[in-house]
């Protein structure tokens, strides 16, 4: 008898997808295919994918100093809620994770809480404040591989070229916020027709442009691993499958809520809708979605953003960037793009875990291999209204969604959903 | 109607019965008693977040020439200096027992925000670079009051734009009204994109003068000084001011509008402020009666009087 049993799904496999049962025993996958006798625990995946656990490298999990919002057990439940099996913890907490032991600290949480796989990741300068490079060498020894300021863009060309050349050397990857701090400065929502309707202070796309463009170049001159976070337009699309063409080690991610909602949805003065960067123009949305399709955007990233209700219950301009999205990611990527499985799971576990150098997650499942799994079901309709974050920022509360997940199943054990 | 947030959804046939009954309480008010009764029992309170005294005040006398009482909010001296949230603070002014809320407040969409936590009808006495419908109202209602109608009137609304909720709510209601609106300023001050709303756009007051009935002269906010926006007030004023020279190639029955305060000698010039086709008090007149019609439309309908 097997401790977990996941029958009827679409599995994918390095062959593609088949349809196969699997076995799960002692957190590896015992059995693909073939006869596989009865589980403790069956999961029906019926009509179901079948795949390597989701990978987020874009995670706010808020601990430590901001755990009224989120702390790591909460962001960890919410996280297999929403079929991931790894996340990368952003490094903007209090304090920041700028030295070695908040990094192990963050990582322990995440082994204390059991349900994903925590990794964080550091800054680039100290405190996040643009100025000395962070305990760059401490923090890969604690396992971080991947470095950004998140928040923040690293404004001075001449620190980040500097952090760069050192991250190269070991092989690490420098992921930007890019967003200039000068012309975001006074805005809040994408700098439009919508913004000029409202009265309210706008950000330019060419806000993202002008600190991809430089830092291409920089990347040029050091040669260091690239990843862009949260492209929101257009423009930033055509840079990235440039840099690409060019031979550079560049990759870029996109947002759910990019991927969903525009400036249009700005107009309802929902703070739901507030973040950086801003929702931009449909024309923009259409680009991502394309873009995620091509693979000239590589990953999907959730921005897991947690604000408390009382933060959010204020007026726009006033609330706090950013939205929660863990939990309904893959329903909408399905949703609003409708890759087919392999691409999917590609986009949501493969590349993840390749960029943020993450072992054991993202693999196709064979024999042997680490039991990290997600069973998603790409056709069922639902309408989420709640949230098992602490916090309910969400602008999918209430809407409905295509694609659910049955279960997740992390280190041979079952997170969430299942039975 | 159950709000005024906004001029933006406010057709004209709408537009066209508050002017109206603004007319008639424009009458009401030089009585030798200017007051009626149609809100008596009736408690109107004034949020203004946002310092303002000339607009608190308009409201104030709108609503006790109609016999309401009034109650007034000032952020300096209450409870938000003591780190109220603003939803806590305007559900305990509602618990005390107020019928409609005119809120003012810096930051885009709070007035919405308000009306979706309350239950009573929210008028929006500015908010932000946004909306300002009730200064639309009274623009509008002077402007006829002088022409007969806005049917075909050529205005054009020059200066800083881009950030004022002056220029976005009459923007619309001038257009729902039948005139012709021309955004007169430097690409700076004019509206990002500007292509979606029902105006023409010009960079040069001179081009545009003699074709005009209204010129519409928004406050040039000195406090933003020159250098970020546009290069210096003298500038300012050599493009874009209402000079006696400028004056004098109006047409002869052409008119000019300032929502107040005017800086003299900047985007208005001396002796033109002082003229008689300035009508800038008859604006702040005007105020009183298009808040009085506004008032009325969203508390008149239920009273037991």
């Amino acid at each position: 008898m097997h401790e977990v049993v996941i029958r009827n799904g679409s599995v994918l496999t390095s062959e593609g997808i088949i349809e196969a049962d699997v076995s799960i025993d002692d957190g590896v996958v015992t059995g693909l295919g073939g006869e596989i006798a009865e589980g403790v625990v069956e999961v029906d995946a019926k009509t179901c994918w079948v795949g390597p656990g989701f990978v987020d490298i874009h995670t706010h999990l808020r601990e430590p100093g901001y755990e009224w919002k989120e702390d790591i057990a909460s962001g960890s439940a919410a996280a297999a809620a929403g079929g991931y099996t790894a996340v990368v913890a952003m490094p903007n907490t209090e304090p920041a994770i700028d030295n070695g032991p908040i990094a192990r600290f963050v990582a322990e949480r995440g082994s204390t809480a059991g349900l994903v796989d925590v990794f964080p990741a550091g800054t680039i300068t100290m405190g996040r404040a643009g100025e000395t490079m962070a305990h760059i060498d401490e923090l890969w020894d604690a396992g971080v591989r991947l470095f950004t300021d998140d928040g923040d863009a690293v404004g001075n060309a001449a620190v980040l070229r500097l952090v760069m050349e050192y991250v190269a050397q070991l092989g690490g990857v420098i992921s930007q916020h890019a967003v200039d701090p000068s012309l975001s400065l006074a805005g809040y929502m994408h700098e439009g027709a919508v913004s000029s309707r409202l009265g309210m202070y706008g950000i330019p796309s060419a806000a993202d442009h002008v600190v991809i463009d430089r830092d291409l170049e920089l990347v040029r001159a050091t040669g260091v691993r690239y990843h862009v976070q949260h492209l929101s337009s257009a423009g930033g699309v055509e840079r990235i499958a440039a840099a690409k063409a060019e031979g550079l080690p560049v990759t870029a991610e996109v947002t759910p809520h990019h991927l969903m909602f525009t400036e249009e949805d700005v107009a309802s003065t929902d703070p739901d809708f507030k973040m950086m960067p801003p929702l931009r123009r449909s024309e923009d949305r259409e680009a991502l979605v394309h873009g995620l399709t091509t693979g000239t955007i590589d990953v999907v990233a959730t921005d897991h953003a947690p604000h408390a209700a009382l933060e959010k219950e204020v007026p726009f301009e006033h609330a706090p960037d950013g939205v929660i999205g863990l939990e309904w990611c893959a329903a909408v990527v399905n949703g609003e793009v409708g890759l087919d499985p392999v691409t999917f799971f590609d986009r949501m576990s493969t590349s993840p875990a390749a960029i943020a150098q993450i072992a054991g997650h993202g693999e196709p499942l064979s024999v042997g291999a680490s039991a990290d799994v997600v069973v998603f079901d790409p056709n069922q309709t639902w309408t989420p209204t709640t949230s098992v974050s602490k916090s309910r920022n969400a602008p999918y509360l209430g809407r409905s969604l295509t694609g659910r997940v049955r279960a997740t199943i992390h280190d041979g054990r079952v997170t969430a959903g299942g039975g | 109607m159950r709000h005024l947030l906004s001029t933006e959804a406010l057709d004209r046939e709408t537009l066209t019965a508050l002017l109206d009954d603004a007319d008639e309480f424009a009458e009401v008010l030089t009585r030798p008693q200017p007051k009626v009764p149609a809100l008596r029992g009736k408690t109107v309170a004034t949020m203004f977040f946002e310092p303002s005294t000339r607009t608190r005040m308009s409201f104030e006398k709108a609503a006790k020439a109609l016999s309401a009482d009034t109650m007034s909010f000032s952020p300096g001296t209450s409870s938000l200096s003591k780190g109220e949230s603003l939803k806590d603070t305007v559900l305990t002014v509602r618990a005390m027992g107020v019928d409609l809320m005119v809120v003012r407040h810096k930051a885009t969409g709070a007035p919405w925000r308000i009306a979706d936590w309350l239950d009573i009808p929210i008028v929006n006495g500015g908010d932000g670079a946004h909306q300002h419908p009730t200064q639309a109202l009274l623009d509008c209602l002077t402007i006829r009051q002088h022409f007969g109608t806005l049917d075909g009137l050529r205005i054009a609304i020059v200066g800083d734009i881009r950030h004022s909720r002056v220029a976005r709510s009459d923007i619309f209601a001038m257009s729902a009204l039948g005139a012709d609106v021309t955004l007169v300023g430097p690409p700076t001050l004019l509206p990002i994109d500007p292509d979606a709303w029902p105006v023409d756009v010009s960079h040069d007051l001179d081009d545009v003068l003699e074709e005009l009935d209204v010129v519409y002269l928004l406050r040039v906010q000195t406090e933003r000084g020159g250098g970020s926006v546009f290069p210096s007030l003298a500038e300012y004023t050599t493009r874009y001011g209402m000079t006696t020279e400028r004056f004098r190639r109006l047409k002869p029955d052409a008119v000019v509008l300032h929502p107040g305060p005017m800086n003299r000698g900047v985007e208005i010039g001396h002796d033109v402020a002082d003229d008689e086709r300035a009508l800038v008090l008859q604006q702040v007149t005007n105020g009183v009666a298009a808040r009085m019609a506004v008032l009325f439309a969203l508390l008149g309908g239920d009273t037991d009087a």
